[in-house]
């Protein structure tokens, strides 16, 4: 047999020498990028299009005669653009993302299957409600579904995110205040850890926000509270878990107090996906909460799809819920109530012109169908549970900022890095080079270089292991002397430090042609 | 001249019915790197304890509060263009408003800065 010895060398050779830099600048599969516009040309095109003929404009004075500026691109010179961009991003599908008060757990792909169905995907928000009954019937199982979750009496499906529901539930409040003569009801009562999205939907629904502070146990300080309540007061806006990730044991005092004073109680629910299933917040007195589908039933998000903020409201806040919404008719179809005067409450309006993210209503339910009510209360049970994992493995490295078991988040402060030269800040741009997405950094602001972790319940064992493997090596590296390595963080990332204090102070918002290329244009 | 501390982390520095006010270098410090500040209009009335100013630094955006009651008759437009003026200067050049005092009594309660350094060592 003859055997070809001069062929291509079989093993590795050992190679310690440094990587040479490339001629093209790409770094083996990853390529080089530059902006669209810098890559774009005027003398290229994706489509090509015969010239128009016999068609007069009627446009006249107002037709534009200079170029728009796009750039110029072939099809495959504009895809290999974005799925270059899209190579040097991080995403949950990629790896951990640990991004504390964002829920950023997995997305079933089974979801994606559902919203791709044509009758879901493909449907238009003005066909005759008779052509869309199985769209109406998905919006009407997860109304069923969110109302029985929470223990509340309605709820508004289209607010498109989260803050977009704090002002749906903020304007019911507004609504109702104003309905019973109780206009002069003003302030709004936050929590020093409130996420910052509550007083600025309070300062946007024309209430005053006044802070209430703190406890040194993290939670509300309720002598406070008592201090603050007065007959000028609309009502509170609280997370429960909070932000630190702690369960605010005194939440049905709270409600009670509130109540008696006569404002309502608005709940912030980023944080739902720790007791979704376990605890109804409408037996904890709440009067409306916005849900983050988005987080707690894995639509995708950050990014990756558009939010989808649903806000329960209670027996009292109810009637003032806006259109449009779901209702069966005698007939037993479906239909929608569009306007205030077929309704039987006293709606406050409407939050989009249309019915909100159908797409996500679609995922959410898949979710919740394939969950079952036990798999919900098993996934907030799993994710409490992979928290409280990552603060104990990690509690003799870093410091976390409250004693005791945590909810769905463990929440360190950086007082473990006092005189290692190393902030918050650097820990978690090494992180990157540990292939991590960072944990949430300096939030919420009650913890000094606060680092807050929220694993959620997709993390496997053996994935939190390695997490906390590297984290623990980063901790002992830190502590070591071992500066360098963060101070200089990433040196992995396909954009290395960036100085983020000269992009605040002076950010460069938009593009601006070279002059050279202007005259060209020109001519 | 007399300058007094607050809690919050403010100055406020007398001369005659003229109280210039800012932030203090500790409060500058832990903010980091300031990148933003928002100033109020000239004219408009506060009363101690009013936000009368925000300041934006990398980590997180804070609100200022008016140290003394009074109304502004001076703000320090230069930091609109270069808000790391704060870090540079926090107790000097990098001042924020000034206002005219309506009720010079309500320094007497503000920290002095032996009181306001022992406040810090405690913090």
């Amino acid at each position: 047999m003859a055997m070809n010895t001069i062929g291509r060398p079989t093993a590795a050779v050992a190679n310690d020498a440094a990587a040479p830099t490339t001629f093209s600048g790409a770094r083996g599969l990853l390529q080089p990028t530059s902006l669209i516009f810098e890559t774009g040309s005027i003398d290229r095109t994706g489509v090509d299009l015969p010239p128009v003929k016999g068609v007069k404009s009627r446009l006249g004075g107002v037709a534009r005669t200079t170029s728009t500026g796009n750039p110029g691109l072939s099809e495959p010179e504009a895809v290999r653009h974005y799925v270059r961009l899209s190579q040097r991003n991080y995403a949950i599908d990629l790896g951990m993302f640990p991004l504390g008060s964002c829920t950023m757990k997995h997305n079933a792909r089974l979801n994606e299957k559902m919203a791709r169905l044509p009758g879901f995907a493909d449907v238009h928000p003005l066909q005759p409600v008779s052509t869309v009954q199985g769209a109406l019937s998905v919006m009407d199982q997860l109304s069923h579904w969110l109302i029985t979750l929470t223990g509340m009496k309605a709820v508004a499906l289209s607010p498109k995110a989260g803050a977009h529901g704090e002002l749906c539930g903020m304007l019911a409040i507004r609504a109702a205040l104003d309905a019973q003569g109780q206009a002069h009801r003003r302030r709004v009562l936050v929590p020093e850890s409130a996420h910052g999205t509550n007083p600025a939907t309070a300062v946007q629904c024309g209430f005053i926000v006044d802070e209430i502070k703190a406890a040194p146990d993290g939670r509300v300080d309720l002598s406070d509270l008592k201090t603050k309540l007065g007959d000028d007061v609309a009502g509170i806006m609280l997370t429960n878990p909070n932000t630190c990730g702690l369960f605010e044991r005194d939440i049905r005092e709270i409600a009670d107090l509130i109540h008696a004073a006569g404002g309502y109680f608005y709940c912030d629910g980023a944080n739902f996906n720790a007791i979704a299933g376990r605890v109804r917040p409408g037996d904890l007195g709440v009067d409306a909460m916005h849900i983050n589908l988005h987080k707690t039933f894995s639509t995708p998000h950050g990014g990756g799809g558009p939010g989808s903020g649903p806000t329960v409201l209670s027996d009292a806040l109810g009637p003032f819920a806006p259109v449009p919404y779901v209702v069966t008719r005698t007939d037993g179809t479906l239909d929608l109530v569009e306007h205030e005067v077929d309704s039987d409450g006293e709606p406050f309006g409407r939050m989009v012109a249309f019915h909100g993210q159908m797409g996500m209503y679609t995922r959410a339910l898949t979710y919740m169908l394939s969950h079952g009510a036990d798999g919900i209360k098993q996934a907030s049970e799993d994710a409490v549970l992979n928290a409280n994992y990552v603060q104990a493995c990690l509690k003799e490295h870093m410091s976390p900022a409250f004693d005791g078991v945590c909810m769905h988040e463990a929440l360190f402060d950086d007082s473990w890095l006092e005189g290692t030269g190393v902030t918050t800040l650097d820990f978690a741009k090494a992180m990157i080079d540990e292939g991590y997405h960072p944990m949430t950094m300096y939030f919420p602001l009650v913890v000094h270089g606060a680092m807050l972790i929220e694993p959620t319940e997709s993390e496997s064992k053996a994935s939190l292991d390695a997490f906390v493997a590297s984290m623990a090596g980063l901790a002992k590296a830190a502590k070591s002397g071992d500066t360098a390595r963060f101070t200089g963080a990433p040196y992995h990332a396909p954009v290395k430090r960036l100085d983020e204090t000269r992009a605040a102070r002076k950010p460069v918002l938009k593009w601006s042609p070279p002059v050279e290329a202007n005259k060209i244009a020109a001519e | 001249m007399t300058t007094k501390y607050t809690k919050d982390h403010e100055w406020v520095s007398v001369s005659g019915d003229i109280a210039t006010c800012g932030i203090t270098a500790y409060a500058a410090e832990q903010l980091g790197d300031v990148v933003f500040v928002e100033l109020p209009n000239v004219g408009r009335i506060v009363s101690q304890g009013d936000e009368v100013a925000v300041v934006e630094s990398v980590k997180a955006a804070s609100d200022v509060y008016a140290p003394v009651s009074g109304e502004v008759v001076d703000v320090n437009e230069a930091l609109a263009e270069t808000p790391e003026g704060v870090n540079e200067a926090a107790e000097t050049t990098g001042w924020f408003t000034k206002l005219k005092l309506t009720d010079p009594a309500e320094l007497d309660a503000l920290m002095d800065r032996a009181a306001y350094d022992t406040y810090l060592a405690g913090l």
